[in-house]
């Protein structure tokens, strides 16, 4: 094993990291928001919404991820009305098409999560809620919404890993993210065995500390599915 | 610059089989993409058999083993394992030939690299399906096979792969499906699939939105067709249970 090599491919990825993140975080930010947009169109149980949503989701979800980035760099460039639109500055950009691809892809398979979540919400918290006089945007935001995180995190988690394994897509339009430097490095030595052990073993620290963060996250949204810190150390002789 | 050349081809010609038409390559990269998805698939499946007996009932290395496979494999991204095998696979093939003499580069074939990687990827998510559909089965079956004098054998050929592959079907069928759009990956290795076909289309007509929009739609075909088929035989494989 030689180390001073490996310690030199690790500097030179961890260097790609934060463009990693970045990615991978404005892909998941926008894409949620998206996301549950779509979800909403899905149960708002007007027909032309639901099916629009439908149609986005099957689209979406039926296609490679590589397929629609290269649609949207290079298929988009194809029309004249694009390239003299003032959007061309975004669209011309492989960061923001690589953003928008992944937003776009993301967001169809978080939006059946989300639409999952809301489904699971108990009917009858909705209607203790509209008992008490809140109104609908009111129940959504305080009961609905927080419910809904709760049941769809442990789903969405999946759903972010395999958004920060997708931002390795990303090097294949030019963008020197950690894959995209991996690859360099490869064909530059010829040691791939090397260089892919680094950059999986930072990709699997980036997911690890995700799913730190998702579990920390899980366990602050259900303080109700746990026993009261009061009762906790009680012996089982003397509680009763 | 690019755009649409004087001559318009619309997107029927290109995918017709007349003078311009891209028709029979894009089948051939159709076909391809689906041989790659197969071999990624059945590779994957063996890893997956692998890796579930040995987290059901290896021992404390061969589970550690086991679990470090798919922790890894789950983690990392697809395209990272494909430079791997592609790379890595050409270096030892390069390594071997010097021994036997052979001078200068020799390239490790693409489609092999592709299918082992889409395998050995796919065959970290299979061990988990298998793993789960196993525990799925219900123990007093099992008992009941043994109480019956069934040898270990004829118990797991009889008894548990026919209800365990009812309990994976659904799991199997997700993984399919991920297997056909990763193999749009292996397009990166230079093999001639639907994606690299299409690149290529794209490339000499200077029509990139028509030839990748002609792939998307076969991608979604199969993904389609593939779909309605496993939910044919989930519903066939589980006559025998009564719903609701």
């Amino acid at each position: 094993m030689d180390l001073p090599f490996l310690y030199e491919t690790f500097l030179t990825l961890i260097s790609a990291v934060p463009l990693t993140l970045q990615l991978a975080a404005s892909a998941i930010i926008l894409g949620a928001v998206l996301a549950l947009g779509l979800a909403l169109c899905r149960l708002s149980g007007i027909l032309p919404l639901d099916w629009l949503a439908r149609a986005y989701i099957f689209v979406f979800r039926g296609t490679p991820l590589l397929v629609q980035i290269f649609l949207i760099y290079y298929g988009l460039g194809q029309f004249r009305e694009v390239r003299q639109s003032m959007f061309w500055f975004v669209l011309r950009d492989p960061y923001w098409c690589a953003v928008i691809a992944l937003m776009l892809n993301t967001a169809s398979y978080s939006a059946e999560i989300i639409r999952g979540g809301l489904l699971a919400v108990p009917h009858g918290q909705i209607e203790a809620a509209r008992a008490c006089g809140m109104s609908r945007l009111l129940v959504f935001r305080r009961i609905t919404m927080p419910l809904a995180i709760r049941q769809a995190l442990p789903g969405y988690s999946n759903e972010m890993i395999s958004m920060v394994k997708a931002t390795s897509l990303a090097s294949v339009i030019t963008i020197m993210e950690v894959t995209g430097v991996a690859a360099k490095l490869i064909s530059e030595t010829y040691r791939a065995v090397e260089v892919f052990m680094v950059a999986g073993a930072i990709y699997l620290a980036i997911n690890f500390i995700l799913t730190r963060f998702v579990a920390i996250a899980e366990y602050q949204m259900s303080p109700h599915l746990r026993q009261p810190a009061s009762l906790r150390d009680v012996p089982a002789a003397e509680a009763r | 610059m690019g755009g649409i050349p004087m001559n318009q081809a619309t997107i029927f010609d290109l995918i017709g089989t007349g003078p311009n038409g891209w028709g029979p390559a894009l089948a051939a990269g159709a076909l391809m993409t689906i041989l790659i998805a197969t071999a990624g698939f059945l590779i994957g499946a063996v890893f997956g058999c692998l890796g579930a007996w040995a987290k059901i009932s290896g021992g404390p290395v061969t589970r550690a083993i086991a679990g470090t496979y798919t922790t890894v494999l789950r983690g990392i991204p697809d395209l990272l394992v494909i430079y791997l095998f592609y790379f890595g696979g050409s270096a030892v093939v390069t390594a071997i030939g010097r021994l036997f003499g052979a001078t200068g580069f020799i390239g490790f074939p693409g489609f092999l690299a592709g299918a082992l990687a889409v395998g050995i990827t796919s065959g970290a998510q299979q061990t988990e399906v298998l793993r789960g559909a196993y525990h799925a089965v219900h123990p007093g079956e099992l008992e009941a096979a043994t109480a019956c004098g069934m040898s270990s054998w004829v118990r797991f050929h009889r008894i548990l792969a026919p209800l365990a592959l009812r309990y994976a079907l659904p799991g199997m069928g997700n993984v399919w499906q991920v297997v056909l759009k990763e193999s749009a990956l292996v397009s990166v290795t230079g093999v001639v699939e639907l994606l690299r076909q299409a690149q290529i289309g794209a490339g000499s007509t200077s029509l990139p939105f028509d030839f990748y929009i002609i792939a998307a739609a076969i991608y979604l075909a199969i993904s389609t067709v593939s779909g309605g088929l496993l939910q044919f035989s989930e519903r066939r494989f589980s006559r025998g249970v009564r719903r609701g």
